[in-house]
């Protein structure tokens, strides 16, 4: 589905992403840990095409996507949320769906301005799917509230609606239980096994372990950059490179 | 869709309404400056979509005002009669686009017909602002206004210099531009600013608003609108969605170039000429202004603020401090209305006020 081989990304002469190579299987739960200022965003927008990768390559479906653009990146299927949540201001929550859809529809400026019937017969469908997916986050009450004011977690539920609308066949969320509590974790959790049920490959960054762990099928483990490890939950948690960038050695203790 | 015809149907009452009460009290004179208003607000309907939907900032429309009034104006007037023999000139006539008439003094003058002339202007904004667009519009807040600033500025100064285009006093004696030619007992439709087509005049000029209104607004609340809106949000967010940001942007700059040079065409024929003062900066600010008092996304208040402002200052009641009245317009909007002045709810600024002289008792 998803490849990276030897992808490397240098700021002047920090490199932030560093020779990094692995796969994302279809259908999987994939995540990507490391400590802050591991690479895992930088990683990211390279992926989403926010960035442009210094070298390496990045295959989507069979498909070389380096040094696209983002919107072109996001016709092939590739969605994202971001670390800080990045809702359209000024708009509802459905209406931020709404544009999700932009993407699987047409209709064009002349369109718009004459009200072709095509124009709002498609505006009908967007609108529909729309509520649909609002609906399943349980969030279809918020549907008209401007988005931005709504509070933390349920942004997180817009703006995962919103990434859903596109149709995406590949997820990529930005540490999706930032900022949220036990419980909304738990319910983060509950959502992205649902959408991997719905047949969407999730590649995700996070720092909550326990997310981590319950969900992922397979874990990849950066640290300034690097590669360190790539396994399943179980086999990450015994690993003695990882525990050690983790829990530190000596007195270097890093949290 | 019923509130919405329902606000146009009560727009389409007070037009005529207002036309009525002027010919019934003789006052048929507020009838130019209300015609001259409604064009310059379908200038500033058209860079409220870019502005205050898209999030995009110009300091330039009166450039491409001038480039649709100015193009209009020379190619209706510039006699051609020395090109007569070439083949260009030729091509065009075969096509209709020039015709042969008389000047003032009983000349042989060969010039474009005003349709012809219109969308060659209108073409030519809407291409300019498609070739300054694509590098300009890389560019975003303060920078995205300095750039649009410097080019009014250009156009201002080209309009100064050249002589094509009259230099200091601008181009005069445009002719009337014939929309529709008579048809049996129905006179002709003309732009111009003849007293005996005052009337005539002010319904062409007030639907070409309310149409172009229209367009905006069907526009605004389509899938393209809503992408517009959604760049104005976040152009990160709204690119991971698979919006061309880049393309809209560009579009929607194109578009609200054309609406102005269309303002600019159909104003400069009723005028009957056109001066470097509509390419100043001065004016490209008063457009900014307007949008920000109707409050930026709203095209029912930049389209209020817009006729009534504009009536205003056509009226002469600002005097001499035109320019300097809505230099404080804008200040004062941006500081105490930045939604708009048809936002501030009276009703609410009293509660809040007793509020305070409570808690400070």
């Amino acid at each position: 589905m998803l490849e990276l081989s030897s992808l490397q990304k240098n700021f002047g002469g920090l490199k932030a992403v560093d020779d990094v190579s692995f796969q994302v299987a279809k259908g999987t739960i994939k995540a990507v840990i490391g400590p802050n200022g591991a690479g895992k965003t930088t990683l990211f927008n390279c992926i989403a095409g926010n960035l442009a990768p210094t070298s390496g390559s990045i295959f989507f479906q069979n498909q070389e996507i380096k040094g696209k653009k983002p919107h072109q990146i996001a016709a092939l299927g590739i969605s994202r949320t971001f670390q800080n949540i990045n809702l359209f201001h000024g708009m509802t929550a459905l209406e931020n769906v709404m544009v999700g859809r932009h993407i699987r529809s047409t209709s064009g400026f002349l369109a718009g301005m004459f009200s072709l019937p095509k124009s709002w017969k498609e505006e009908k469908k967007i609108q529909q799917r729309s509520v649909e997916l609002l609906d399943i986050l349980d969030l279809s009450k918020f549907a008209h509230v401007e988005a931005t004011s709504l509070a933390f977690g349920q942004q997180r539920g817009v703006e995962l609606a919103r990434a859903l609308a596109t149709d995406p066949s590949l997820l990529l969320l930005d540490e999706p239980a930032a900022g949220l509590n036990i419980y909304e974790t738990a319910e983060v959790a509950r959502l992205i096994t649902k959408i991997r049920d719905m047949g969407i490959t999730v590649l995700l960054v996070e720092h909550d372990m326990s997310l981590v762990m319950d969900i992922s099928d397979e874990i990849v483990v950066l640290s300034f950059g690097s590669k360190i490890a790539e396994d399943i939950p179980s086999a990450i948690q015994q690993n003695s490179e990882v525990i050690k960038i983790y829990l530190g050695e000596d007195e270097e203790a890093m949290a | 869709m019923a509130r919405k015809s329902l606000v146009l149907l009560s727009l389409l009452v007070l037009v005529i309404g207002v036309q009525l009460a002027t010919s019934m009290t003789s006052t048929q004179y507020y009838l130019t400056q209300l015609t001259m208003s409604a064009y310059y607000a379908i200038v500033v309907i058209g860079l409220s979509v870019l502005m205050g939907y898209a999030g995009q900032i110009s300091i330039g429309h009166a450039g491409f005002f001038a480039i649709g009034g100015y193009l209009s104006a020379a190619l209706t007037t510039h006699n051609l009669i020395q090109f007569q023999e070439s083949g260009v000139v030729k091509l065009l006539s075969s096509l209709g686009m020039i015709v042969t008439g008389q000047d003032l003094y009983g000349e042989e003058l060969l010039v474009f017909v005003p349709w012809a002339a219109c969308i060659v202007a209108i073409i030519t904004a809407g291409v300019i602002a498609f070739v300054l667009g694509i590098p300009v519009l890389k560019l975003k807040g303060h920078y995205l206004a300095m750039a649009t600033l410097g080019f009014g500025i250009i156009i201002y100064r080209i309009a100064l210099a050249s002589e094509y285009f009259g230099e200091a006093d601008g181009i005069s004696e445009v002719p009337g531009f014939t929309i529709f030619p008579a048809l049996g007992d129905i006179g002709p439709v003309v732009v111009s600013g003849d007293f005996s087509g005052r009337v005539q005049n002010y319904y062409i000029a007030w639907c070409m608003l309310i149409i172009g209104l229209i367009l905006l607004q069907n526009l605004i609340n389509s899938r393209v609108g809503r992408a517009l809106r959604s760049i104005h949000g976040s152009e990160e967010a709204a690119e991971a969605m698979g919006v061309n940001t880049a393309r809209y942007k560009l579009y929607v700059f194109v578009l609200s170039a054309v609406y102005a040079a269309i303002a600019g065409v159909f104003l400069t024929h009723y005028n009957g000429g056109i001066g470097p003062s509509e390419a100043s900066v001065m004016k490209s600010v008063r457009y900014v202004a307007l949008v920000a008092v109707g409050g930026m996304a709203n095209l029912w208040g930049v389209l209020i603020m817009g006729v009534s402002l504009t009536f205003l200052s056509l009226r002469g009641v600002f005097g001499s401090y035109d320019d300097a009245i809505f230099g404080v317009i804008l200040i004062m909007i941006m500081l105490f209305a930045p939604e708009g002045i048809l936002s501030i709810k009276l009703k609410g600024l009293f509660f809040r006020k007793n509020i305070r002289a409570k808690q400070e008792a």
